[in-house]
């Protein structure tokens, strides 16, 4: 008896030893989105080699990726955050508004609007571009296929579709009903609606459907780099939007967790010039490019963009109801495809 | 379920006959319908396995091995496995509860347990999992009540074990409840009446009557216990290394390109299903005329 007690407690202790974590000094969690994984692992590695220089405390940050919209929904239910970095601006307003652990001002706490890095949409296409993709227009053509994930349930997708009214606006002098006209076309050429990023990336390589898929910048150059340049090519349009993902420091957890310091060091380094060179090499585009190596910055496409704060738009508290909300563009022009 | 499928009913086809009886078909008739069901089988369920490790090791082994020692694998493993521990054992507890109270007594409200110990089964696993956000997420119920006293239960391991045990529920009890029923009580009046206290009779009379039946039920909560993807994936919060489970760790790999590494940790996974039904086999094999005899009693 005696013997089955104690390989019962050194059965419990194993497994103590197991969901213990290891413990670091200090541990931070950064809820992001999904297409900055492999940003977000080159970048947490570099901060905490500088934080052990700078302080010498060890810093461990943990990541969890997920979509925009569906991340901020987990800070407000609880996941404890101690920054978030997202797609949308609405996704971290929605966290200030539901939870108030991040105060309404945030946007203007950190230099460029708080977006060390921004983005543009591109067409990704296969190579050779048998289909003669160059522009949005070659996108109505008779007989392509278009993917693009659901413009409701994604961020990326938003700003695709924004784009394309930016051309559209562009194309027509501002007619809109010529407008409206266009981006039905569009659409009608969209065989699948992913619900995110990822899933439409996968469904466009892995799945071999479509013929251009309009993404992120970002997410384009990973694929190629990820699943060969040898299969597909991008190709920049005449014109597109400037994507500004927005980062905060969750002001209601850092406080409890006692973590604000490393939290707040951790977004300050994406501002450093070694922390803008990571975000250069992982095909974001750096708020300073004097930080970025130029080989880097050469990779990235010269295109005209417009941002959301462009009249043609008004900012996202304008442009997410007229267009995404219930009813709005989207819901007018979009019939599923038959 | 499993129980039935063993022992006795095989040995009803043995008695030959020449000639056609009324009840069998003709030749060609069988060989039709086997190879039907084989060719089915070969597609829905070998090939989508065979292509598990196919892909799986499409990068040498070397790349396998390399996936699986990750150190995020190795946390999702290592946290599937507690998980699994946790929850299993209390499904064994409560199933034979259940059962217990279920087949050998008679009291108000039993169809209505019976029809609440299915419910994990008829509802989606998502809405499992958002249950448990309602209740104990920071905007939930319980969320404040919990936050001020420093208590992590979603998007922590108490979640994660708290869903699986949700989904997980009804395995024990659904396996145990038809044999006991079957089998009645009457060696345990028989053991009370000798002057076997209530305990006695349930650990030495009700308890080994089971146990085979409670064995499949383990072994099938166990396998479901691992392999749950959709209420967890709404309480676990992903963070990697922490709370991502074997099934979540798959769908990160897949998402980030990393195929083969995805199917690596895939093929994991289904070797333990394999496990599984190869030890339930053998069981079965093993001790094929207790369990003929569980059956019969």
């Amino acid at each position: 008896m005696r013997r089955m007690r104690r390989s019962l407690a050194a059965g419990l202790a194993a497994l103590w030893a197991m969901v213990a974590p290891a413990v670091a000094d200090t541990t931070l969690l950064n809820v992001s989105y999904d297409p900055t994984r492999e940003l977000y692992e080159a970048f947490n590695a570099a901060f905490a080699a500088h934080f052990k220089t700078e302080t010498g405390e060890t810093v461990t940050v943990r990541m969890s990726h997920g979509g925009s919209g569906k991340q901020a929904r987990a800070v407000i239910d609880g996941l404890k955050a101690d920054v978030v970095t997202l797609a949308l601006e609405a996704d971290i307003d929605a966290i200030a508004e539901a939870t108030g652990k991040i105060p309404a001002n945030w946007r203007d706490r950190l230099p460029n609007h708080s977006a060390p890095y921004t983005s543009t949409i591109v067409f990704l296409v296969r190579k050779g571009n048998p289909q003669g993709i160059h522009d949005w227009p070659d996108l109505v053509k008779e007989g392509v296929e278009v993917i693009t994930p659901n413009p409701k349930t994604s961020g990326g997708a938003r700003w695709s579709y924004l784009a394309a009214w930016a051309y559209a606006s562009e194309a027509f002098h501002g007619d809109e009903e010529a407008m409206r006209g266009f981006m039905g076309e569009l659409f009608r050429h969209v065989p699948v609606l992913d619900t995110g990023a990822r899933g439409a990336t996968t469904t466009f390589v892995r799945r071999g459907i479509g013929d251009v898929l309009i993404t992120w910048e970002n997410e384009a150059f990973l694929a190629l780099k990820e699943l060969g340049p040898d299969k597909f090519e991008i190709v920049a349009p005449s014109i597109s939007i400037k994507a500004e993902p927005p980062i905060a420091l969750v002001d209601g957890n850092v406080d409890k967790a006692g973590t604000r310091q490393a939290a707040e060091a951790y977004l300050a380094y994406l501002y450093s010039p070694e922390g803008q060179r990571l975000v250069a090499k992982n095909f974001y585009r750096p708020a300073e490019p004097a930080f970025a190596d130029n080989a880097d910055m050469a990779r990235f496409p010269h295109l005209k963009l417009v941002t959301i704060d462009d009249p043609l738009f008004g900012g996202w508290k304008k442009a997410q109801p007229a267009h995404f909300g219930n009813g709005g563009v989207f819901d007018q022009i979009y019939q599923p495809a038959r | 379920m499993a129980a039935e499928l063993s022992g006795a009913p095989l040995r009803i086809s043995r008695p030959v006959r020449r000639g056609r009886s009324a009840t069998t078909e003709a030749p060609a008739v069988r060989v039709a319908l086997v190879g039907l069901v084989f060719v089915f089988l070969g597609f829905f369920l070998m090939l989508p396995l065979v292509a598990v490790f196919v892909e799986a090791l499409r990068g040498g082994i070397s790349a396998y091995l390399a996936a699986i020692v990750e150190p995020d694998a190795l946390a999702a493993i290592r946290l599937t496995l507690i998980v699994a521990a946790i929850a299993v054992p209390a499904n064994m507890v409560f199933g034979v509860a259940a059962a217990w109270a279920v087949a050998k007594f008679e009291f108000k409200g039993k169809s209505l347990l019976v029809t609440l110990i299915d419910l994990p089964f008829s509802v989606s696993p998502v809405i499992s999992g958002l249950v448990y956000v309602l209740l104990f997420g920071a905007q939930g119920f319980f969320g404040p009540f919990l936050d001020a006293h420093g208590v992590e239960i979603i998007f922590a391991v108490p979640g994660i074990v708290l869903a699986t045990i949700f989904v997980t529920f009804p395995f024990v009890a659904r396996e145990l409840i038809p044999l006991m029923q079957e089998q009645g009580s009457g060696d345990e009046e028989a053991a009370l009446s000798l002057g076997a206290s209530g305990f006695t009779t349930f650990l030495l009379v009700t308890l080994p009557n089971v146990k085979w039946a409670l064995l499949y039920g383990v072994l099938l909560c166990n396998a479901r216990a691992m392999g749950e993807f959709g209420a967890v994936s709404v309480v676990s919060g992903h963070i990697r290394g922490l709370t991502n489970t074997m099934p979540l760790h798959v769908e990160i790999l897949y998402n980030e390109y990393s195929f083969a590494a995805a199917f690596a940790v895939a093929s994991l996974l289904a070797l333990l299903a394999l496990f599984t039904l190869a030890l339930k086999t053998f069981l079965e094999w093993r001790f094929a005329g207790a369990i003929a005899a569980e059956r019969a009693h």
